[in-house]
């Protein structure tokens, strides 16, 4: 996909129990991924993994991510950064 | 086989998506539209996208869309037309919207079923007209609690003020040959009250229920399951009609009691319900 930008701050989901709050705003000139998980120990890799691989499929490279994980599945997880890419571009003048 | 239950699952609650096809109901609504709040419609549609896209379901899906007078309704079939999913719900279903989405899902080439919810006054009274409008419609979906609000009725558990509806919606689903689906006891935690309403709804001829809530579902499974008295004296009524074709008896009785073809239908929808009906029945019925 060709490389679309983050022009302003958007949110996804919810910090209710199997879900994930994403929150997107312009990066810096790359991207940067800030993730708070109750099984962070266990899955934090894997969900930077998913983010990283969403937003690689959506055509973003430059953004700040912060995550707020409740024990989110993949399918969440992607769902919810594709909500947040959306949002974050929508109205992109 | 009837649904004898389907439940709606919100949307956007990854949670209740993520546990829906373990929670025994024959057939599943994910809902988008009143579950779902208007600053998350773009959210649930994709999250719903991925979650059917990710997991393999043993029971059937149904998606509740947005109505044809919203600005979601095409919105939402864009994205659900590619979902491997049984078909729509769809909400307050007029003429007018059900000609919009049997149109659309031709257009698509999409083979989806249709189940009509009918919960307004007009949609009610022209039901027969709306419901006849695609070939794709396999049921009618009772919505109560709209329904009554349109009509200024009160709202009460004893449900006397939807029994002409309910009459009404088995009657169109009859002569259609489509299954009539009641409208959800919406008090989770009388369960008693959820048996009384579901006797009477099936008393009066509904084939299924709808349910909000996943605690519902094994009392309304079994109140429209057929027991296994009716399931026995269902084939007996079948093997007497193959005695009967072998020798040639146009008419006879089983228990001294004649058995006509409104007899012999019942047991066939019985023995279907229980899932123990045998093709070599179908030969018995021309």
């Amino acid at each position: 996909m060709e490389e679309r930008r983050i022009t302003k701050i958007a949110k996804a989901g919810s910090v209710e129990s199997n879900d994930i709050l994403i929150m997107m705003s312009p990066g810096e000139g790359s991207l940067e991924v800030e993730i708070e998980s109750v099984v962070y120990k266990q899955f934090g890799d894997s969900i930077r993994k998913v983010i990283l691989d969403t937003l690689a499929e959506e055509g973003i490279k430059d953004a700040k991510v912060i995550a707020k994980d409740k024990g989110a599945l993949d399918f969440t997880i992607r769902a919810r950064v594709k909500t947040c890419i959306k949002r974050g571009i929508e109205n992109e003048l | 086989m009837s649904y004898r239950t389907l439940l709606f699952i919100p949307g956007n609650n990854p949670g209740m998506l993520l546990n829906s096809d373990i929670l025994g109901a024959d057939a599943y609504i994910i809902d988008l539209e009143d579950a779902v709040a208007i600053n998350e419609k773009d959210s649930a549609r994709i999250l719903v996208k991925e979650y059917i896209n990710t997991f393999d379901r043993n029971a059937d899906v149904f998606i509740r869309i947005n109505p044809l007078d919203s600005p979601y309704f095409y919105e939402d079939l864009a994205v659900v037309k590619d979902l491997n999913v049984k078909g729509i719900v769809l909400p307050k279903a007029s003429i007018e919207s059900m000609e919009a989405l049997d149109i659309y899902l031709d257009e698509n080439n999409i083979d989806f079923k249709i189940i009509g919810l009918i919960e307004t006054a007009m949609g009610l009274e022209l039901s027969l007209e709306i419901l006849s409008k695609s070939k794709k419609v396999i049921g009618v979906l009772l919505g109560a609690e709209d329904l009554t609000l349109d009509l200024g009725a009160k709202r009460t558990k004893k449900s006397d003020e939807i029994r002409y509806a309910r009459s009404r919606i088995i009657a169109v689903s009859k002569a259609l040959q489509i299954e009539a689906i009641d409208t959800p006891w919406t008090d989770t935690d009388d369960y008693e009250g959820l048996k009384i309403d579901t006797l009477n709804a099936k008393d009066l001829g509904m084939t299924g229920k709808a349910l909000i809530s996943p605690r519902h579902v094994d009392i309304v499974n079994e109140i429209f399951s057929p027991s296994k008295e009716e399931l026995e004296y269902a084939v007996r009524v079948m093997e007497a009609v193959k005695s009967a074709k072998e020798k040639g008896l146009g008419a006879f009785s089983l228990d001294g009691k004649m058995v006509d073809l409104p007899i012999i239908k019942r047991a066939v929808n019985l023995l279907k319900m229980g899932g123990v009906y045998k093709e070599e029945y179908d030969g018995l019925l021309k």
